[in-house]
């Protein structure tokens, strides 16, 4: 026998299930009003520093299907590197987010600012890049991965090194398409599938 | 925000559903088949979006009322769920939102997508939210929702639930969860409920009946706590350059 550990363990996640709307994003549930006001409806204000781009994207089952039910949070930094609350953080950018796919394209869009670079623990610097957390029916435990960009420095981000198939790397590039705007797709399962994180 | 603090403490994915649950038919071509990429948590994941109570309606964790602003009462068992949000050094959660959805009375979701027999109610409909006090407590007055029925195998029901999503503080720490009921026999025969593959960690997720705080003459109470990811901290910890 030993001494028993004091510590807790977290709560098991469940499905969010095809409902998560009405909780999260009641509007997009067809219940508009529920709440006065609806959360992560943008992360930044009009006029917040750094470059607005707007991302584009679906989300894809290991049939290729784009999910028409999924909901996706986000959250970063502005666009000099700090979270909001952090001393000179840009009071525009609350920096979360909330979308979904939509019902009959499975299309998302976050209109957004570019994020600045972040420090690393241990030192140095993570390139830029947005989180994500993914949830959806069959989805039972919510998927983390990030958004970054083709068109920035990537090399030393301490996360895309640790990707060992460098090939994969590419699943987590937001691709550049115009001026200010990007395309992001999620794979959830099979071939091209993003790089989904525990951390 | 806590800007001394470690990283967070790693999850355990043992106590939490595989991705791929064969009986949960949805779950087959929605789960990655690679690895997760492991790593030590950095600021991203533990910063995360903080609500204040200017967010909040008067009503809004008030299922019973809150739909018809407080007009006329949802159908119904009438309950208290209550609990507190900790993380896993038992240290409360305070000032973090708590959202819930749940069907109504005789299960059935206010959403576009819901065609089930069951009746609309028109006096409800099925989202509250709220902050933790300075303690981690939260309570929301609601209904007692209606089990249902739901395309996966032939005849599979949800059993009694409450869907909740608790934020913490960090965004490492996002959590959607859902709450069963005491005594409830399609517990044991959800997939839902029994992706999660040992039992014992299913029961952290079954409330119970808790008549200690439920109100004479007018409800029952149920108590659910609600434990997220702590963050570790230790004499011997490395302050990171640069944070
Ligand atoms: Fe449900």
């Amino acid at each position: 026998m030993v001494q028993k550990l004091d510590t807790l363990q977290e709560s098991p996640s469940q499905t969010a299930g095809p409902y998560v709307h009405i909780g999260c994003m009641p509007t997009h549930a067809g219940n508009a009003g529920a709440y006065e006001i609806e959360l992560g409806t943008s992360p930044i204000e009009d006029g917040a520093r750094g470059e607005v781009i707007t991302i584009r994207g679906q989300v894809f089952d290991g049939t290729g299907w784009a999910l028409r039910d999924a909901m996706i949070e986000s959250w970063q930094p502005d666009a000099a590197g700090k979270f909001p609350g952090q001393d000179g953080a840009d009071p525009r950018v609350s920096g979360f987010a909330r979308f979904a796919a939509h019902g009959e394209s499975g299309e998302y869009e976050l209109r957004t600012v570019k994020p600045g670079r972040v420090p690393a623990r241990g030192g140095g610097f993570q390139a830029p890049h947005i989180s994500l957390w993914i949830v959806a029916r069959g989805i039972n435990t919510g998927l983390q991965t990030r958004i970054y960009f083709e068109d920035e420095e990537n090399g030393d981000d301490p996360l895309l090194k640790r990707i060992e198939q460098r090939p994969r790397v590419e699943t987590l590039m937001a691709k550049k398409t115009a001026d200010g705007e990007y395309r992001f797709d999620i794979v959830l399962q099979g071939d091209k599938e993003t790089v989904f994180l525990d951390l | 925000m806590n800007e001394d603090l470690g990283p967070l403490v790693p999850r355990n994915r043992d106590i939490h559903p595989p991705a791929y649950a064969v009986d949960y038919k949805t779950s087959v071509p929605r789960s990655p088949n690679q690895a997760l990429l492991s790593m030590e948590s950095t600021p991203s994941e533990e910063t995360g979006p903080r609500f204040g109570h200017n967010i909040l309606g008067k009503l809004d964790n008030n299922l019973i009322l809150n739909w018809t602003r407080g007009e006329s009462p949802a159908v119904g068992e009438r309950i208290l769920v209550h609990g507190r949000v900790l993380d896993e050094f038992g240290r409360p959660v305070p000032q973090t939102l708590v959202e819930i959805w749940q069907a109504n009375a005789g299960g059935r979701y206010r959403h576009v997508k819901d065609t089930y027999f069951a009746p609309i109610d028109p006096n409800f409909g099925g989202c509250g939210r709220t902050i933790t006090d300075d303690n981690g407590y939260y309570e929301f007055l609601t209904i007692r929702p209606g089990a249902y029925p739901w395309p996966n195998r032939a005849n599979d029901w949800r059993p009694m639930h409450i869907h909740f999503s608790i934020f913490g503080h960090s965004f490492g720490q996002r959590l959607i969860s859902q709450m069963y009921f005491q005594g409830d026999p399609l517990i044991d025969l959800c997939p839902i409920a029994n992706t999660i593959r040992d039992r014992s960690h299913l029961d952290r997720l079954v409330a119970p009946l808790d008549m200690a705080k439920s109100r004479p003459l007018d409800f029952l109470a149920y108590k659910f706590d609600i434990v997220l990811r702590g963050r570790r901290q230790t004499m011997f910890e490395n302050k990171p350059e640069g944070m």
